[in-house]
């Protein structure tokens, strides 16, 4: 089993900040147009995080004119070129799913510190 | 044609270059010992008989123990046999290691499959079970159904599919990349699925 984390070891970012289910994060994302690459910023709540190693993915909630957006990413993906913790929540849930059912106001009461 | 041995680490994923998960097996491969060169004149084929995984001295019996130290090998735990291998310069008590591969081969890799103990033929063959949940069947949801006609040919055909023992048997998964070695620690990194179960050995053969 050793030698197979050596392998995921290598494809680890090391530059993660320590974040959990509740914080609201700002993700900063490469999107590649044609040949230019630029930066798109994804800020929200983080619903949930799962798996373990490279397979740790997170799931980022965000109400954008009234629709809730919500976008999975892959944790160590190259993908994504930063991540900023924007403010610390408090909750009682590892996955915030019951947040979509929520009004945007009662998501603030419920993970705000 | 050449190959190598190795012992199934396990599944995990790497990113790409365009940053897209791929998921792979890591394959523990070599270093095995050649213990046995064949040659037409001789044995009738070429062929280059691998060691790999060593064990004690005092574990082999003393038949192998024999052949082993007449190829000046150590002792290995699995021997297999390629025909026809390319490196026909190697001696007997050679070293065959990952580095034969390289980033972007196309491998077949072969193993035995996970034992799934006696099983249906919805599971086994695939088949799409027989009748409904509903209108008064109780038990023939994952049901065979027919396994032929009446009178004639009065019996059941040969080969006909049916319940019974499923897996442990040889697979090979043919055309798979590889996308790594890593030749200090010996490991190979293929993508997608390979046969068996974690620590299965599988023997790994260079594709065309």
């Amino acid at each position: 089993m050793d030698k197979l984390k050596l392998v995921e070891a290598t494809q680890l970012k090391k530059d993660i900040p320590e974040f959990k289910s509740g914080d609201t994060i700002n993700v900063h994302v490469r999107v590649v147009e044609g040949d230019k690459e630029r930066i798109q910023q994804f800020q929200g709540v983080v619903v949930s995080r799962r798996g373990a190693g490279v397979n740790t993915t997170i799931t980022v909630r965000k109400v954008s004119d009234g629709v809730g957006v919500e976008r999975i990413f892959p944790l160590h993906s190259p993908r994504i070129a930063r991540i900023e913790l924007v403010k610390e929540g408090r909750v009682r849930r590892a996955k915030l799913y019951y947040l979509r059912k929520l009004a945007s106001k009662a998501v603030t009461q419920k993970t705000s510190v | 044609m050449s190959g190598i041995l190795g012992k199934k680490l396990g599944m995990t994923s790497i990113f790409d270059e365009n940053g897209q998960a791929v998921p792979c097996t890591v394959i523990e491969a070599g270093p095995c010992y050649v213990t046995q060169i064949k040659t037409k004149e001789r044995d009738g084929y070429d062929a280059v008989q691998l060691g790999f995984d060593e064990k004690k001295a005092r574990l082999v019996n003393k038949p192998l123990g024999g052949h082993f130290a007449r190829a000046g090998s150590k002792a290995m735990r699995w021997v297999r046999e390629f025909r026809n291998f390319n490196g026909t310069a190697l001696k007997p008590g050679a070293e065959v290691r990952v580095d034969l591969f390289h980033q972007g081969d196309v491998v077949s890799v072969t193993g035995k499959s996970k034992g799934r103990g006696f099983q249906g033929v919805v599971k086994r063959h695939h088949f799409g079970g027989v009748g409904m949940v509903t209108h008064g069947q109780s038990d023939r949801v994952r049901a065979p159904g027919s396994i032929g006609s009446s009178s004639f040919p009065s019996r059941v055909f040969k080969g006909m599919r049916m319940a019974g023992r499923m897996g442990h048997t040889q697979v090979t998964v043919r055309n798979l990349t590889v996308l790594k070695v890593v030749p200090e620690s010996n490991l190979l990194i293929v993508k997608g699925s390979v046969p068996g179960a974690i620590n299965g050995y599988v023997e790994i053969v260079r594709e065309g």
